[in-house]
């Protein structure tokens, strides 16, 4: 693929607009397709769908876990069905729906939730979702997609439309760089190289694929070289590319908008532990809730920023023998 | 007792004051929910100013009156009423939504700041305010609880298992305020998912249940003192409010549910509050 853009140069978009155009296009090509929301459509870009085929689109109101369950009587009919709302509230206050209506009798419901993490920021604790990869990825037969930009976000929407069973798939609101460019072809459960390096290997997702680009660099400064891993699905996770990267760098860290638990960090850790165990760093968030504060602000502070990756990196390979 | 002619002005008075106070807070934070907090502002001053037994000096006192914002978006009104009470510091006001501010986009619960509960999202206040209640009850104290809630939150389930919930343990003392602006996120209510008749809705769920003109204070005052006088049921107060109340440009509005004012919308709305 074409080389990664520099992610303080690049262009920025929302992940959560990719997914509303591509939604439009989807409903073009297939007319089976519906989407659901619980009111927030303008916010979620279900909106995009919604204005061009209202008779494909229902708003349940504020009405989560209605709506999963209404996605799951529409799937059995043989429906795809998109159901949105922030993560929050999707993967959170709907969770035992999605579980037993949807995940039970493996549906073909695509969950895509925007407002995930951090980003969201002002709005606070109430609304930064941390858990949700945990959640989602605990259940037997879900798939998990976090793009890391717009770009990615787009090809995931078409990719969780093409694949069986219920998929989970993690937005943004916030306007984030695109890094990856217009050659990149997402498959689902397979990761990408961004930028080779055997000094140390930088596992990232959503957001943080950016912040480990900007790490990556100043590293580089230091004369370590990072390779730098987008990890688009989170489950099933890329095992090869995973024990590649242990074999030949020594050391992985990963860094997600997500609790340091639970998520993108221990799926790699699962998998490293049982097939090639190396010193990891898991970037996230350590064991607390959010708070209201611009998103920059709040990257930093909970030190999701490159300079809090690359300061974890050192720390990483001071431990690597 | 009906209001005196002076008290029903001081309390407009203190109702007109929160929402400059949710102007300002909103247009400083860029960012935030105007609209919901404008229209609650009548019943806010009544139950903050005449009704709620919670104060700067019994603040840490356990058998105080409860309150919990359902409608947790609304909190730029809540934390208006808390410094008209002197519990919150009024310089902290303009702290709303920045990092490391207690005033958080959503209430945190904060017992020096008496904000009793973490709430924003929308359907688990009116549970919380319940199990308040519940404790009152069990230990004979004469807490009231109030909640406040919305015809958007009205969508939850979670809100009529709590309806359910508090007829069947004849909660008395607890009471919620719906703010019934016929609004939500995406438009029109009645049009995105209508939630219909909610006095008759809680009526027939058990509560002592009453319609109310949410921008009449001396109706809100009778009200709330008719909800004191029930001894067996939980009350519902459906205050029938205008988003966005007192601002011309945003009464009435979706758009203005979560958007802040620029800053020439900023001064043209305070000029019209009188400022
Ligand atoms: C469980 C949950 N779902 C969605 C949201 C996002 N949300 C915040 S306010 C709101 C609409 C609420 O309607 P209402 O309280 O009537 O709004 P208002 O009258 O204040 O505009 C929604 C959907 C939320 N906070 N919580």
């Amino acid at each position: 693929m074409s080389p990664v853009l520099n992610p303080t140069a690049a262009k920025r978009a929302a992940t959560r607009d990719a997914y509303g155009e591509a939604l439009a296009e989807l409903g073009k090509q297939n007319p089976d397709v519906v989407v659901l929301d619980a009111d927030l459509s303008g916010s979620t870009r279900t909106k995009v769908f919604a204005d061009a085929f209202p008779e494909r689109f229902f708003n349940l109101g504020v009405a989560e876990s209605n709506m999963m369950g209404t996605a799951a009587g529409l799937a059995s009919m043989g429906k795809v069905v998109f159901a949105s709302s922030f993560a929050m509230f999707a993967a959170g206050k709907a969770w035992e729906p999605v579980r037993q209506s949807i995940c039970v009798p493996h549906l073909d419901v695509k969950i895509c939730a925007t407002h995930a993490g951090l980003t969201v920021g002002e709005d606070g604790k109430s609304h930064q979702m941390l858990e949700d990869l945990a959640l989602m990825r605990v259940l037997p037969g879900m798939t998990v997609l976090v793009p890391a930009d717009a770009v990615e976000a787009r090809q995931a929407v078409f990719a969780a439309a093409a694949c069986r069973g219920p998929v989970y798939v993690r937005l943004s609101r916030a306007k984030t760089p695109i890094v990856l460019g217009d050659d990149y072809r997402f498959r689902i459960g397979k990761g990408t190289v961004l930028r080779p390096g055997n000094d140390v290997a930088l596992v990232a997702c959503g957001v943080e694929v950016g912040a480990a680009l900007e790490a990556a660099d100043l590293l580089a400064s230091e004369g370590v070289e990072a390779r730098v891993i987008n990890m688009g699905t989170i489950k099933p996770i890329d095992g090869e590319l995973l024990v590649a990267a242990a074999r030949e760098c020594g050391a992985v860290l990963t860094a997600e908008e997500h609790q340091a638990v639970g998520g993108l960090g221990s799926a790699v850790a699962e998998h490293l532990a049982q097939h090639c165990p190396v010193p990891l760093e898991l970037v996230g968030v350590q064991d607390t809730f959010g708070e209201s504060g611009d998103a920059d602000e709040l990257l930093a502070k909970y030190g999701l920023d490159a300079a809090s990756i690359a300061e974890r990196a050192r720390r990483l390979l001071r431990r690597k023998n | 007792m009906a209001l005196t002619p002076e008290r029903k002005l001081a309390l407009e008075e203190i109702a007109r004051r929160i929402r400059v106070d949710v102007i300002e807070m909103v247009h400083a934070a860029a960012c935030g929910h105007p609209g919901g907090p404008l229209g609650m502002a009548d019943f806010m001053a009544v139950l903050w100013m005449e009704h709620l037994n919670i104060s700067k000096e019994n603040l840490h006192d356990p058998q105080r009156d409860r309150f919990v914002l359902g409608n947790g978006h609304t909190c730029a009104g809540l934390y208006s009423a808390l410094a008209h009470k002197g519990i919150v510091p009024r310089e902290m006001l303009h702290t709303f939504r920045k990092l490391g501010s207690p005033l958080q986009g959503h209430p945190h619960r904060n017992a020096d700041l008496g904000i009793d509960m973490s709430t924003g999202s929308l359907g688990t206040g009116l549970s919380t305010a319940q199990g308040m209640a519940l404790a009152a009850k069990a230990n004979g104290w004469p807490t009231r609880v109030y909640a406040t809630s919305s015809d958007g939150e009205s969508e939850e389930g979670q809100i009529w298992e709590a309806a359910t919930s508090a007829a069947h343990f004849g909660l008395s003392n607890l009471t919620v305020l719906v703010d019934f602006n016929n609004i939500q996120i995406d438009g029109e209510m009645r049009k995105v998912m209508n939630v219909r008749d909610l006095r008759q809705k809680y009526e027939a769920f058990g509560w002592h249940a009453v319609d109310v003109d949410g921008h009449d204070v001396t109706a809100i005052d009778a009200a709330l003192c008719a909800a004191k006088a029930e001894t067996e049921r939980p009350s519902a107060l459906i205050c029938h409010t205008t988003i966005g109340k007192g601002v011309s440009f945003m009464e009435g509005k979706a758009a203005w549910h979560g958007t802040a004012p620029n800053d020439e919308q900023a001064r043209e709305a305070l000029a019209e509050l009188g400022v």
